[in-house]
């Protein structure tokens, strides 16, 4: 008979200080007497199988709790801008009401109660394209030169400071831009720009203040730059390493391997980022509103005043005069939401296509 | 021939991409340099403790605003966090390859990226408009609202990099499940939610758009959370588009707060991730 003891250690049972000295048949008894002990101390416990029960439905709870900020959003919108969407319809996002004595487009006259989206649209697709022109070229550099080209050593501080850029808070980049960015444009770069490029139409010489699309989509691509750079680092740092092995094996060149090895593997997570970079820049809200000039007109010419979705509901929701109004601006943010939503659903499906396995780092 | 063609295109796109680089970076480097030259030099011992001053009188500061910002944070992070963390420990613990898990996780990142400002209208439209006025506390839930995505999915990043073996040894012992995800997991990677939960503090301090209709604004000292109160970035708002240099000084003073906190925040993710959660807590 060679039964082990069970190596529990139950403070209470003396048995365990000398379990070698028993044998034969009082080792059975002993075992099975401290097998009973044992299950009663157990069963003394309880098991934890309601608490253990509880504590799990408390955390789908909470999870499921994201849905229901997602739909207590979506509803609200959508109950607040009913007055608008009965009184205009589909016509709030395409039709303007032209003033048949001027024979002008009257887009947003809230004393008689005529209300477009249209010119806001316009704005913040115009401001937002201009910010991806500018910086998705630059994003996409510094994303190749940190992954693939830069020494070690300075990889981890230019990381750092992408990061710290991103985080700094939208009201001040608008200030910075407001009180820097817009004199040097009113002072430097606008006259020289109606001077070359005039003729386009695109910069036309009619607003002397500094304000306007240009220097938005100059400040949106300062701040999506960041992101837009990271992510493309993430999604490139997902390429294997036997993809840029094999490829330079084959005899390519550094370019010819970033770009047959990593880029074109990466290009659908890059996609992807740049749409992120867009859901950002549709979205922003305070820098934008502090620069573009807010005036609700369509205008060709870049350096022209206008005004964003966003930007409009910052300025005027406060003291939005009327419900009709005031549902107006609601339709605009509910209009943002979807858009955003959508654009952002998109893009992270992108992103996880090709980063799939790991999870996500940049916001 | 072909050869140098490749070489002379190969040194023209690291030219381009170390170009790219410079001409990111440089920019980004200055305007940070810029913003804490302005505020280091407006920075007085009276903005931290002096209320604004009316228009024409030189002086006053920020601290109704300060101390604003703190109770409007302290409510969103009542809110944002416990929910925050909770969701994430669904994710990482209990729902790890589930459809439900991989949906969550989806709407959090796509509830990132919705506009502050619509987080702003919807908390106005849910509690401004019922209550009748606006209040510190419908500003609270709106910053709440925002950090629970973020604090979800750090938590859930930082659980998933405590290795299996800590969950099976609790367990060996007989540990309930919920203690052990308690008393085990999470603490195991504290250190880093508690740096993720700062990040997302930092980040929804900054935040202006969402308070505009919500929390509002105030000249003079509230403490009550039914009242507007005053919050640091729409101060800075109003100041920065003020037409007063003394304005503006107070408006840099209160950016370099704001980013003395952001760069406090991420400096301490950055460094408890790349220490490993595990060395510390262990």
């Amino acid at each position: 008979m060679n039964v082990r003891v069970p190596e529990i250690r139950l403070s209470k049972l003396q048995f365990q200080t000398e379990p070698a000295q028993q044998n034969g048949e009082n080792h059975v008894k002993a075992v099975s007497a401290e097998a009973a002990q044992i299950r009663a101390y157990l069963l003394s416990r309880g098991n934890s199988a309601i608490a253990d029960r509880g504590f799990r439905w408390l955390m789908v709870l909470c999870a499921l709790s994201i849905f229901g900020i997602v739909v207590l959003i979506a509803t609200q919108l959508v109950v607040r801008s009913k007055l608008a969407w009965a009184q205009f319809g589909l016509d709030f996002f395409y039709k303007v009401f032209i003033d048949p004595n001027t024979h002008k487009p009257m887009y947003w006259d809230p004393v008689n109660g005529h209300f477009s989206a249209l010119p806001f649209i316009y704005g913040t697709l115009v401001s937002s394209f201009l910010a991806l022109l500018l910086a998705v070229p630059l994003a996409i550099g510094v994303a190749v030169f940190l992954t693939e080209m830069c020494p070690q050593s300075l990889r981890a501080p230019l990381a750092f400071i992408t990061e710290l850029l991103a985080a700094i808070p939208s009201v001040i980049y608008g200030f910075w831009a407001y009180i820097v960015l817009v004199p040097l444009l009113r002072d430097h770069l606008n006259p020289w720009l109606i001077k070359g490029f005039g003729w386009s139409g695109f910069f036309g010489d009619d607003n002397p203040t500094g304000l306007g699309f240009l220097a938005a989509g100059i400040v949106l691509a300062i701040m999506i730059l960041p992101i837009i750079s990271s992510l493309t680092r993430e999604v490139m740092t997902a390429v294997p390493q036997s993809q840029r092995e094999a490829v330079l094996a084959l005899g390519a060149t550094r370019w010819e391997m970033i770009r047959v090895g990593v880029l074109r593997n990466a290009r659908i997570g890059i996609v992807g980022a740049i749409i992120l970079g867009l859901g950002r820049a549709l979205g922003e809200t305070m820098a934008v509103t502090m620069v573009i000039g807010n005036s609700p007109e369509i205008q060709r010419s870049l350096l022209a005043n206008g005004s964003t979705m966003s930007a409009v509901i910052a300025n005027e929701f406060a003291e939005a005069s009327g419900d009709l109004h005031l549902s107006a601006l609601m339709e605009l943010g509910l209009a943002l939401f979807i858009v955003t939503i959508i654009v952002n659903a998109f893009a992270r499906l992108l992103v996880w296509a090709v980063t799939r396995g790991e999870p996500s780092r940049a916001g | 021939m072909r050869a140098r063609i490749r070489a002379l295109t190969d040194g023209a796109a690291t030219g381009l991409a170390v170009l790219a680089t410079v001409l990111v970076v440089a920019p980004l480097v200055a305007i940070f340099a810029y913003l804490i030259y302005k505020g280091a030099s407006s920075l007085s011992w009276a903005f931290f403790v002096e209320t604004p001053k009316p228009v024409g009188e030189v002086g006053g500061g920020m601290a109704n605003a300060i101390l604003g910002s703190a109770i409007l944070l302290g409510v969103g992070s009542l809110i944002g966090v416990p929910v925050g963390i909770a969701g994430g420990i669904f994710l990482a613990e209990f729902g790890r390859g589930t459809k439900l898990a991989n949906a969550v996780r989806f709407t959090a990142d796509v509830l990132n990226g919705v506009p502050s400002i619509v987080m702003g209208i919807a908390v106005y439209s849910l509690i401004v408009v019922p209550q009748g006025h606006f209040s510190a506390f419908s500003g609270g839930v709106a910053l709440g609202i925002m950090m629970v995505p973020t604090v979800c999915r750090t938590t859930e990043e930082m659980l998933l990099m405590v290795p299996n073996s800590v969950r099976e040894a609790a367990l060996a012992l007989g540990v309930p499940n919920w203690r052990s995800v308690l008393a085990i997991t999470l603490k195991t990677a504290s250190p880093g939610i508690i740096t993720g939960c700062m990040l997302a503090f930092a980040r929804v301090a900054g935040e202006t758009a969402p308070l505009i209709f919500t929390a509002f604004g105030n000249v003079g000292w509230n403490t009550r959370l039914n009242e507007p109160m005053a919050a640091l970035p729409l101060q800075i708002y109003v100041y920065a588009l003020s037409p007063y240099d003394d304005w503006h000084r107070l408006a840099w003073a209160g950016s370099l707060v704001l980013i003395v906190l952001i760069v406090l925040a991420v400096s301490l993710v950055r460094y408890v991730t790349s220490r490993g959660v595990l060395k510390g807590a262990s």
